[in-house]
């Protein structure tokens, strides 16, 4: 059997998705994953089909740039083999599948739930009595931590088995931030609450989610972005990463109680969020990102303020790098804390920043380049370690790689060009988006009706892949070390919840 | 240790000293101004994705809004958003943003309990609930309490335990999920305790109004002390709220 293959921001009919039935389904989408590391699944997901489930697959293939969709009709009340048996990157998709539809495999390792949706198959599942995985020893014993966590931050349930100071094992529980947002996204609603709906997915990566979204409801409608618009996105979504990363690194001194890092990295974010503010009214970027639209279009005074931004920014920055790199109280608590390793990273198929420190090279920017990222060729900073210093170097080094990106797109403004009005999305569509964040890769794919309206919106932030990661990092480490872990990744609840 | 100092020396000076009166940067989206002109009102009404926005009088309510712009953009003539961040309130009507009105919104000192100066005027220590927020109003509650911002100089603090804490701050539409957590935290955090909503989900649920993903019925069986709008709230708004609440303007 074959896929289709697509392009990042294609859409097609939906009939041309081939179907097949689970056997082929299952040997088409697990062999084209199965030891190919440029090859990950980017999305799994079902849609109610008149009693019947109707999934979908998408595989991304990084080296041909193109993602390989196909479909499969199943029964709800049947037992399926299930995909994660061969392979442990669909571990969460079919979780997920299993949650929302009933559909019960019958060798599926770890079938609990993901988010406890309120739509959920089970109902009779509540999140107060989550099946946690325990082990019956008089030498161990349990440490349970939120759902509310000591600082402010989002809600989730992290419940640890150690031995002595030691961690064995670590469950994470998720699902407290679930807000049905897939599911808002059906109700007839006006593109201004779409988008707005797009913004508030999660707050930390404002400008990935409302341009996935702002490209799929474009791909959908065949309109072309112009030059300015793709410019502007752009640049929010290296601003974003800077930001974020350079916020995170101010945390991760935080952690390791280096109370200078923690501070200048902190007021260093300050500058380029306040840059946001100037350009689009809101810190975070909200309200910045419309489809069809380029709202506040990035002007050359816009250009020279943050050209000045940044030659501020740059040497503070690089001053402290310097410093927090070659502290040996530091270095000690970042390197081989928190370790994922490379065969672990393949296996459990994490992406974005998480995949990127542990030797697996993937990065939307480079593999499936939309709109500047084609001209600018990004090439992804990979390290090897898997542990907590090569997610702090990374975070160092994405940020001066954007800075330079951002001087070169900002060199030279394109001539504003007017935008041609958005039409309504075609019927009978497919359509999906891959947008590298500052977190990885964000995945939302669209399906329309007979009327052009959606039936089914699906949303993947890279936590959904990269929880894991991180239950999978802090084995055999101290139990004290566990922040510094969590804070390197910062992955989000809200993304993963929805 | 010459190097931290040498870094330390090159932060300059960072806070930022009159947050009750310094300008916000840029074109920052706080209180608007409605004005007097006639417009089409259903479109108006019909432009804002959060229907925050209501006639006779054309009025915004800043507990619905998402300070997206949108209606600013379509009828300039209209609406304009002033830089003005102090738009938190302790009554919810004065959210309520009336045509051809361009006053401070303010706290109702009548309805604020008598014990609050005095108990929490010098010190005030807050528990922070996300109850399904998107993230936002944490990173701005964050940065209230990084140099620049600097919101402890008041003596006002997070603290990682209800039991420490003189009241709750919920951010978030609050979720099914997260109704019973918040009620024990609640329930863990001493008396007297003040219950604070900040950010637009918080306050009215927002975008996410309506879904059956929400269980909002904490609010109905508790007192709100304090509204702080925004989405997410500056850490400006978020100060010289706390400050107004606790006698402090």
């Amino acid at each position: 059997m074959q896929t289709l293959q697509i392009k990042n921001n294609q859409s097609v009919p939906v009939s041309e998705i081939p179907g097949m039935d689970y056997g082929a389904f299952f040997d088409l989408n697990t062999g084209l994953v199965d030891r190919k590391s440029q090859r990950h699944c980017v999305n799994y997901f079902g849609i109610p089909d008149g009693g019947r489930i109707l999934l979908f697959c998408c595989i991304a293939d990084d080296d041909e740039q193109i993602i390989h969709l196909s479909s499969c009709r199943v029964n709800p009340t049947q037992k399926y083999a299930s995909f994660t048996a061969r392979l442990f990157c669909f571990e969460k998709f079919e979780r997920e599948i299993h949650e929302n539809f009933g559909i019960n495999y019958s060798d599926h390792p770890w079938l609990k739930p993901v988010r406890y949706a309120f739509d959920r198959a089970d109902k009779s599942q509540t999140i107060a009595n989550y099946p946690f995985y325990s082990i019956d020893s008089e030498e161990l014993h349990e440490v349970g931590v939120g759902p509310i966590h000591a600082g402010i931050i989002e809600p989730g349930h992290f419940r640890f088995i150690c031995n002595g100071e030691q961690i064995l094992h670590l469950e994470i529980q998720l699902g407290y931030q679930h807000r049905g947002i897939e599911k808002l996204y059906l109700k007839p609603q006006k593109l201004s609450q779409l988008a707005t709906l797009a913004e508030n997915i999660t707050g930390d990566t404002v400008v990935g989610h409302s341009t996935a979204f702002a490209q799929v409801w474009e791909s959908l409608c065949g309109f072309e972005t112009t030059p300015n618009m793709d410019l502007s996105r752009i640049v929010a979504l290296e601003l974003e990463r800077i930001a974020i990363h350079t916020g995170d690194l101010s945390a991760a001194c935080t952690d390791i109680a280096y109370q200078l890092g923690s501070s200048v990295y902190g007021r260093l974010r300050t500058p380029i969020v306040n840059f946001m503010q100037e350009w689009c009214g809101n810190r975070l970027s909200k309200g910045l990102i419309r489809p069809g639209q380029d709202r506040f279009p990035f002007t050359q005074e816009l250009a020279d303020r943050l050209s000045s931004i940044l030659d501020i920014f740059e040497p503070d920055f690089t001053e402290m790098n310097k410093q927090l790199f070659s502290l040996p109280s530091a270095l000690s608590r970042f390197e081989r804390t928190g370790v994922v390793s490379v065969a672990d990273a393949a296996s459990i198929g994490v992406v974005g920043m998480a995949a990127r420190t542990s030797g697996v090279n993937r990065d939307i920017r480079s593999s499936h380049p939309t709109g500047l990222y084609n001209e600018i060729r990004h090439e992804a900073i990979v390290k090897h370690h898997g542990d907590v210093y090569s997610r702090v170097q990374l975070r160092k080094n994405e940020v001066i790689q954007s800075i330079g990106y951002l001087r070169r797109l900002i060199a030279g403004l394109p001539v504003k060009t007017e935008n041609i009005g958005l039409k309504s999305p075609s019927s009978n569509m497919f359509a999906l988006s891959l947008v590298e964040g500052w977190r990885g890769e964000i995945c939302h794919c669209a399906i329309t009706g007979t009327k052009g309206e959606l039936i089914h919106y699906k949303i993947k932030d890279p936590s959904f892949h990269n929880w894991l990661a991180l239950a999978l990092s802090v084995r055999n480490n101290e139990i004290s070390d566990f922040p510094i872990c969590n804070k390197s990744f910062n992955l989000s609840y809200s993304g993963h919840d929805l | 240790m010459f190097n931290n100092i040498k870094i330390w020396f090159h932060q300059g000076k960072q806070f930022i000293p009159d947050v009750r009166n310094v300008k916000v940067p840029g074109i920052f989206r706080g209180r608007p101004i409605i004005s007097l002109e006639t417009v089409d009102e259903k479109a108006l009404v019909d432009c804002c994705p959060t229907n925050a926005i209501s006639t006779s009088p054309v009025a915004i309510d800043l507990g619905k809004c998402t300070f997206c712009g949108e209606c600013a953009f379509r009828f300039p003539e209209k609406v304009v958003f002033t830089t003005d961040y102090k738009i938190s309130t302790n009554e919810r009507s004065r959210l309520i943003i009336k045509e051809g009105i361009d006053e401070p919104i303010v706290l109702n000192k009548n309805i604020i309990p008598k014990d609050f100066k005095s108990m929490f005027g010098r010190s005030l220590k807050l528990r922070q609930v996300s109850a399904g927020g998107d993230n936002s109003c944490e990173w701005e509650l964050n940065a209230a309490n990084n140099v620049q911002f600097d919101m402890s100089r008041f003596g006002i603090e997070f603290v990682a335990s209800p039991r420490h804490a003189d009241g709750i701050v919920i951010t978030g539409p609050i979720t099914v999920n997260m109704a019973e957590p918040l009620q024990i935290c609640y329930d863990a955090t001493p008396d007297p305790k003040m219950v604070v909503l900040c950010g637009t989900d918080a306050i009215s649920g927002g975008i996410f109004e309506g879904s059956p993903a929400l269980d909002r019925s904490f609010l109905d069986r508790h007192t709100v002390d304090l509204y702080i709008p925004g989405n997410p709230a500056h850490p400006l708004t978020v100060i010289n709220a706390l400050l107004a609440l606790t006698g402090r303007e």
